[in-house]
């Protein structure tokens, strides 16, 4: 009896995966949910209830409830990290868009078969460690490096430029890591835009630039949109081009958490700080999807 | 006013391909259309008839020749200066804006007051009945809303010519039929000149002042609906529009406009009228609609008085269709026709109709019967 039980409940089991869509999505997702659950989730509520913790002498975690993380996190200085922070990740991700969009502009406009291979070559610097191409950036920028070398040849300037290790470094740093991930998003929105609609908004007599106002800037907006989440939320907690471009003079919030966790050993301090960070970024991100619309039926068609 | 609307001279369109080479979409098409004309371009897919419109408003320029517009020269003049305006195929209505501020937007590229602007597309939109949808997105309206959307939104400009590519080629059979009515009655109202790119040929028929038949990039035929499905002047118009009987043979006696051809295979001579100028011994083709056949019993009982011109055929096979029956051919030789008879006796008695193997007369009035150029 027992067995005939059981070759019902499998068989009803596998038409239930047939038939029944709520089932088939819940296999389809499984594997992912269980990875983020204990990859992800779990780590995370540790974080959680580590902010709520207290240091101990030794850097030991002494189970404690306490607010004073977060109080602590209240004063000017890591406010000022905080808005810092705030300000280069806006600036990184504005920074995308304006030499991103040209970009991926002209991949969109090109003939079909030159696309992938111009898509392809957006792609290229990933092959090489994250760490060695900011070392390449480092030999371009420092004062005795590529470009005050060539710009001094050429006789465009006397005194070596000062970049290196400068905001205007970690700028530049940030940039270039995050642009594919500001181009391609904009890209696929740009390249979606059928060419009848620009020939129509000629046609009723719009000139090149305001066509390009009219219809192809709003109709890449959610492109926009998606690539400036890519880019910005990882942005504000980047550390290591801080680090390493904008020598000890830049901190950011992700160097913050970093030192808590690595060099102060406070770690439930740390915690703190990346609740923070976790909390401001969510909330920017709605802020901003809400604002433009996005995630309203209308741009996800 | 200038004399023509638009005029294309010696116009000729070639594109490079993807391999390398040439093809060539328009191949020195001449045309003159007339003021407040309802002109159709017809031809199949590929005969250069979308290619003429997109020269026209400027999306495309020629390799050689000129259009004038008004008898202004076009030149490399871009399309947001000609005074042109296009319903595209695809409607190409913008999805991002609303009804009113897709027909809104050729006004505000001329900086017309806001006041001006909600008057004429309020205006606009009421020609095209869709009052009402202003604030709809495109994407909430049916494709015959859209085809109206895109419609107003050209209009609205109040365009010196109004170019249409396939605008009812995505609607269903009975609204495009309900559009092309609609359509004729405003090209009437507003007095526009209308230049209209298809493949139908009923749609060409239905609405044109005149026609341009296409194929290969050349204009083949240009006039009005009657002379195109009357005296076609060619094998290609006379098959491309409605149905019609080819048969081959080579020019016996030429007296004027009528021309005597013996067809070949089945040793019989026939009189037509030619079209264009033949000599004797020419190959020719001779070209007669179905409707146009008169069938009679051989016995010679029902001979059509006056008419001398006929075949003799076996009826293969028949085909009761209501307003008329169709009678399939067998003239021997393998030589196939079709005629279609029209029902104009009431009588439900079936020997009133031809049987399958009955021994016929095919009378061929010479006005209907066409000698065409090629063999």
């Amino acid at each position: 009896m027992a067995d005939v039980q059981t070759s019902k409940v499998k068989f009803s089991f596998s038409t239930q995966l047939r038939e029944n869509p709520v089932a088939q999505g819940l296999a389809l997702i499984s594997p992912t949910f269980l990875y983020l659950l204990i990859f992800m989730i779990l780590p995370m509520l540790l974080v959680a209830i580590l902010s709520f913790m207290m240091r101990g002498s030794y850097g030991n975690i002494v189970y404690r409830f306490s607010i004073g993380n977060y109080t602590r996190l209240a004063d000017t200085l890591y406010l000022r990290i905080l808005a810092y922070s705030l300000g280069v990740g806006l600036a990184t991700t504005i920074f995308t868009i304006l030499i991103g969009y040209p970009l991926a502009y002209y991949i969109a406009r090109a003939p079909t078969r030159q696309r992938s291979i111009l898509l392809f070559l957006i792609l290229v610097p990933f092959w090489t460690n994250f760490i060695i191409r900011i070392y390449a950036w480092i030999m371009i920028l420092r004062t005795e490096g590529f470009l005050n070398t060539l710009l001094l040849n050429l006789g465009l300037i006397n005194v070596p430029l000062d970049i290196l290790y400068t905001p205007t470094a970690v700028l530049i740093g940030m940039a270039y890591e995050f642009l594919p991930f500001m181009v391609l998003p904009l890209y696929t929105s740009l390249e979606k835009i059928e060419n009848a609609q620009l020939e129509a908004a000629a046609d009723l007599g719009a000139r090149p630039w305001r066509a390009f106002l009219r219809v192809t800037l709003p109709l890449s907006v959610p492109g926009m949109i998606a690539g400036s989440i890519l880019v910005f939320i990882p942005a504000m907690g980047m550390f290591v081009v801080p680090d390493l471009m904008g020598g000890a003079k830049t901190i950011l919030v992700g160097n913050l958490i970093r030192n808590q966790f690595l060099v102060s050993r406070d770690w439930p301090f740390g915690a703190a700080a990346s609740m923070l960070l976790m909390i401001l970024t969510l909330a920017f991100t709605l802020y901003y999807t809400r604002k433009a619309g996005f995630g309203g039926e209308e741009l996800l068609i | 006013m200038s004399e023509y609307a638009v005029e294309m001279q010696n116009v000729v369109k070639i594109f490079p391909t993807p391999e390398g080479g040439e093809v060539t979409a328009v191949d020195h098409v001449t045309l003159r259309i007339q003021h407040g004309e309802f002109f159709s371009l017809l031809g199949p897919s590929g005969c250069g008839k979308t290619t003429s419109l997109r020269m026209m408003a400027g999306f495309e320029w020629p390799t050689e020749g000129e259009i004038y517009i008004d008898s202004k020269a076009m030149g490399r003049i871009p399309p947001y200066l000609r005074t042109v305006n296009t319903v595209f195929q695809s409607y190409a209505l913008f999805q991002h804006m609303s009804v009113f501020q897709n027909v809104a937007f050729g006004l505000e590229m001329e900086n017309v007051n806001k006041a001006e602007i909600s008057r004429h597309v309020a205006n606009a939109l009421e020609m095209v009945k869709l009052t009402g949808m202003d604030r709809r997105k495109p994407r909430q309206l049916s494709g015959g809303q859209q085809q109206r959307v895109a419609l107003a939104r050209a209009l609205v400009k109040r365009p010196a010519v109004l170019l249409l590519d396939e605008p009812l080629g995505a609607l269903d059979l009975k609204l495009r039929k309900e559009m092309q009515l609609e359509l004729k009655a405003l090209q009437e109202h507003v007095g526009i000149t209308f230049i209209y790119v298809t493949h139908d040929q009923e749609e060409a028929l239905t609405m044109s002042d005149r026609i341009a038949v296409m194929s290969q990039g050349k204009t083949l035929q240009i006039g009005t609906p009657l002379e195109i499905y009357e005296r076609p002047n060619c094998r290609f118009v006379a098959d491309f529009i409605g149905e019609t009987n080819f048969l081959k043979g080579t020019v016996k006696k030429v007296d004027k406009e009528k021309v005597t051809v013996l067809l070949t295979s089945l040793s019989k001579e026939i009189e037509g009228l030619g079209q264009g100028s033949f000599i004797f011994g020419q190959d020719v083709t001779v070209s007669i609609r179905p409707e146009k056949i008169r069938l009679a019993d051989d016995t010679g009982a029902g001979a059509l008085k006056g008419l001398e011109n006929f075949l003799h055929a076996k009826v293969v096979r028949t085909a009761y269709v209501g307003s008329d029956t169709r009678v399939f051919l067998d003239l021997g030789k393998d030589i196939k026709m079709r005629a279609w008879e029209q029902n104009h006796v009431s009588t439900l008695d079936p020997d009133a109709y031809y049987a399958v193997g009955d021994v016929v007369r095919v009378y061929m009035p010479i006005e209907n019967t066409l000698v065409l150029p090629e063999g």
